[in-house]
């Protein structure tokens, strides 16, 4: 009972913190909304039994990717009222599309369960005795290590390309210069003169 | 009893709503990028629902690089986002046309 009214708690609050998403008028709320659809789908996985990937939703997506978004949205000084203009023109449209996408992947869902699929054989089984984040663990580092350093090489590109992509040059910025350091010697720097009374110092 | 169709209809229902939102916001990138990680976050929903009723871990670390796939096209997509506004001024994407492609 208490497993299925909160299945129909996190169900209902993440299908309308999506709708919120999209709809709302700042895009400050539209992340904020975001957020509460992560967390609501985090606690779908709870449910599941996959905790870890819950908590790896609420770590990635809330702490890194969201505040990202959060940081742009107000980093970025945009006049949202004009971007939202054709709002209306593009609805009717939308909602067409969404409709018989909705009712497509609805009737595919219905004949799923008309025959339900028998797995001849299970790639990698749920041991009841481990707990998941170690059943994930063992797969992770010992089986599917390609992908797990796969998954790895993919955030090092996004994070080259995302520096490379923003990162400029600024003129007029007095760096320092190591290697110009490290050549200096004294005898450059320093000389002694005997200087005659009353004429000028020459630098 | 919950059953394996019903987390599917909440990850239609949420694809459906990115889709919905690519559509209806299709001046302002941000949303645009928002709806696509909705998208996104359903997908994740339906492997980890097939992975637990069908007993096999393997959606699960596959939710898992998709996750990561995300996490690196919202970096990039907000690092295209600030130089297209560094230039321009505006993220109005419907006149995004110097190309022509």
């Amino acid at each position: 009972m208490i497993h299925v009214l909160a299945f129909y708690l996190f169900a209902i609050l993440v299908v309308s913190s999506g709708a919120l998403t999209i709809l709302s008028r700042n895009p400050v709320h539209s992340v904020l909304w975001l957020i509460m659809a992560f967390f609501n789908a985090a606690g779908l996985m709870v449910l599941l039994g996959a905790e870890f990937i819950a908590m790896l939703l609420v770590i990635v997506y809330v702490g890194a990717v969201a505040v990202l978004f959060l940081f742009v949205v107000m980093m970025l000084d945009i006049d949202f009222a004009e971007l939202r203009a054709g709002f209306v023109n593009y609805l009717p449209f939308g909602l067409l599309i969404a409709f018989v996408l909705l009712a497509e992947i609805v009737l595919g869902i219905g004949l799923w369960s008309a025959g339900p699929i028998e797995l001849a054989q299970r790639a990698a089984p749920v041991n009841p005795e481990l707990s998941n984040i170690q059943a994930i663990g063992g797969l992770l580092y010992t089986r599917y290590i390609f992908l797990f350093e796969a998954a790895g090489i993919v955030l090092l590109v996004a994070m080259i390309g995302a520096i490379v992509l923003t990162h400029r040059a600024r003129g007029g910025v007095r760096g320092q210069n190591v290697a110009k350091q490290n050549r200096r010697r004294p005898q450059d720097a320093v000389h002694n003169v005997n200087q005659p009374v009353g004429q000028g110092v020459e630098l | 009893m919950i059953g394996l169709q019903h987390y599917m209809v909440v990850s239609a229902i949420l694809f459906v709503m990115g889709v919905l939102g690519i559509f209806i916001n299709r001046k302002n990138v941000i949303i645009i990028l928002m709806a696509i990680e909705l998208i996104l976050l359903s997908v994740n929903i339906n492997l980890v629902a097939f992975s637990a009723f069908l007993g096999d871990l393997v959606g699960q670390v596959f939710s898992m690089f998709v996750l990561t796939v995300a996490a690196g096209e919202a970096a990039i997509g907000l690092a295209i986002l600030v130089i297209y506004f560094r230039g321009r001024g505006t993220i109005a994407v419907d006149d995004v046309n110097r190309m022509k492609g």
